[in-house]
């Protein structure tokens, strides 16, 4: 396989985990206005939980659920105990995250020791498909499934059912919605557990690809940002546009110019915060 | 009515001892020089949380990108006197550069306010850190840019602990003296109201992004400033200086001392740095501590340490007067409000 396809392939595959954990993010901030700086932390603590059932010998799919699960555990308990009180304070929400994030980063450092962990990529996703005599493999392939998957059931779920319209009910009035009977604060903490549950869901997803390693949570967090600033907040579809851009410009950089790897990256949000400050499908400004 | 004039002395009085006892503080510490240099970090670490302060505490803007131009002013310095520049055109031109680089975080960060603001400067600090990071023909990488020497300004060698020490006294008492002038001035009082009312700011006739733009640069400029100080402390720079973690510890500073005051970032950086260090020679885990540190901080005194302990103190003065009759007696109960 030739350098371009392969590269091609990569930032496909990237672009699909990068939409599986800003979507998540792109939801909370969206909807609840609340800064998550802990969305890479979810993304690693999952893929942590995730490898750590993969080395028990648990069926890879069972694994990435079951570390959503825990994931969205955790995240809703956070929610539903702490940031529930600090509601509409941006600073003290983001102290909090913080002080969660760096919490979590040195919990995982003391249980998963400095060493990169890397998972064997699942069996029956291993080797490649032939297409037109080019050879794609399956596993990046899965993954831009899966989150094309995700993203459809989301947009289902936010735009045609009755939980999605009352979620974008609590958002637009909130105090409005509470008093037609939605239990606005309950809608809440569903949405912040289904944000960590679909970063540890990514986390788990990259890892055979990525790997797990210290410091992952502040490398995914800025990537995260720029997904959500470049596609706008609070949309599904500028999270997996802005994804996909995202995918190519960090393979294409880090494989073409690698010391200015990390200056490409934010060229485009450094050019939509001057030319479209909403993003490219976002309604509002940040 | 005595009591401003009062207060005005004793305000006086606390800040000269408080002076004297910075002053002298090497020849309390002159055999322990550990302690001055923690004393010089504390104060290097008081210009940064100083300079925070002016956006987060004064305009209302939270960056967490400070770490990335307190260290483009450690880098340009350190860069510079590798191609054999002069300390001297060294931290000038550093100066530049770090205000260029804070002009260029403004345009960008001030598209948005509050959390848009947060999130650019975040993504912007972390640029800082991944050039120095990963453009290792210009940075030297993980491996950072060492220093050979400090200056000497006109013939005085700060290499000793206590001469730096001095030096770092100067530099802070002239950032918090700026810093008092600025906040009182018609400039920080249309900062304030930029915070507090924009919209009514933007129909008085003021430009409200002119003046935050403003307040960014003046913020960047001490954060520059900080930064050298920072490396010609270390003698050293690496990318942990920038990085996220790094800005959120000036945060801290400025948050858990309290937001907008004087003297909240100052107390805020002597806890972070003794906590630092004290912290490290028993634990591993200073991230751990920090980040319980910022969830205490939260959930029992949000407003922060200064404003939180004079609340308490208040509270206290207050219990004091009602429970004791001949004070009671003086001072009638009305005035307990």
């Amino acid at each position: 396989m030739n350098l371009w396809l392969t590269l091609t392939v990569n930032s496909v595959a990237l672009g699909g985990v990068l939409f599986l954990l800003s979507s998540g993010f792109s939801l909370i901030f969206g909807l609840m206005r609340i800064p998550n700086l802990m969305h890479g932390s979810f993304f690693m603590l999952g893929a942590y939980l995730g490898v750590t059932l993969l080395a028990r010998g648990v069926n890879f799919w069972v694994a990435a659920l079951a570390s959503a699960a825990a994931m969205a555990l955790i995240g809703g308990l956070i929610e539903r105990f702490l940031l529930r009180r600090l509601e509409g304070q941006t600073l003290p929400q983001v102290l909090l995250t913080l002080g969660f994030a760096f919490i979590i980063a040195d919990v995982c450092l003391m249980l998963w020791t400095g060493d990169p962990w890397q998972p064997a990529t699942p069996g029956h996703l291993r080797g490649a498909v032939q297409v037109a005599g080019l050879y794609f493999p399956i596993y990046r392939l899965v993954i831009v499934l899966v989150a094309v998957a995700v993203a459809v059931a989301l947009w289902l779920l936010v735009d045609w059912t009755r939980l999605g319209a009352m979620i974008r009910a609590g958002v637009d009035d909130a105090p409005i919605a509470r008093v037609v009977g939605i239990r606005v604060s309950r809608l809440f903490t569903l949405v912040f557990a289904l944000g960590a549950a679909l970063a540890a869901f990514g986390g788990v997803m990259g890892a055979p690809y990525l790997s797990v390693y210290p410091g992952l949570d502040f490398e995914m967090l800025p990537l995260a940002l720029i997904v959500v600033i470049l596609g706008g907040v609070g949309s599904l579809l500028g999270a997996l546009v802005g994804s996909f851009i995202i995918g190519f410009l960090y393979n294409f950089g880090t494989a073409l110019l690698p010391d200015l790897a990390y200056v490409i990256l934010f060229l485009p949000m450094v050019l939509i915060l001057v030319l479209r400050p909403q993003g490219l499908f976002g309604k509002v400004t940040t | 009515m005595s009591r401003p004039a009062s207060r005005i002395t004793s305000a006086a009085v606390v800040s000269a001892l408080l002076l004297a006892l910075l002053a002298t503080l090497p020849v309390w510490l002159g055999r322990h020089p550990y302690y001055v240099n923690i004393a010089s970090q504390i104060l290097l670490w008081s210009v940064a949380a100083l300079a925070l302060n002016i956006l987060v505490g004064y305009a209302g803007l939270v960056s967490l990108g400070h770490a990335g131009l307190l260290a483009v002013a450690g880098y340009a310095v350190g860069l510079l006197l590798q191609a054999g520049g002069g300390h001297l055109v060294a931290c000038l031109a550093a100066i530049g550069v770090t205000l260029a680089a804070s002009a260029v975080f403004a345009v960008l960060a001030l598209r948005s306010t509050g959390i848009g603001f947060l999130m650019i400067t975040l993504a912007l600090g972390q640029i800082v850190w991944g050039v120095a990071y990963r453009w290792a023909s210009l940075t030297n990488g993980d491996n950072g840019v060492t220093l050979a020497s400090r200056p000497a300004p006109m013939g005085l060698s700060l290499a000793g602990a206590g001469p730096f020490y001095y030096a770092t006294l100067v530099i802070f008492l002239v950032a918090l003296l700026s810093m008092w002038v600025l906040v009182r001035s018609p400039f920080g009082a249309s900062l304030a109201g930029t915070r507090d009312q924009p919209r009514r700011m933007t129909a008085l006739g003021f430009n409200v992004w002119l003046i935050r733009f403003v307040a960014f640069l003046i913020s960047g400029f001490w954060c520059g400033v900080s930064g050298l100080l920072y490396v010609y402390y270390h003698q050293f720079i690496a990318p942990p200086a920038a990085a996220l973690t790094a800005s959120a510890e000036i945060l801290l500073m400025v948050i858990s001392g309290g937001t907008a005051t004087l003297l909240g970032p100052i107390v805020g950086a002597a806890i972070v740095v003794i906590m630092k260090n004290v912290a490290s020679a028993y634990i591993e885990r200073w991230n751990l501590v920090l980040g319980l540190i910022f969830i205490l901080i939260i959930s029992f005194m949000p407003e922060g340490l200064v404003p939180g302990s004079v609340r308490l103190a208040r509270a206290g003065w207050a219990w004091a007067r009602a429970s004791l009759p001949i004070k009671s007696a003086r001072q009638p109960q009305e005035r307990t409000s």
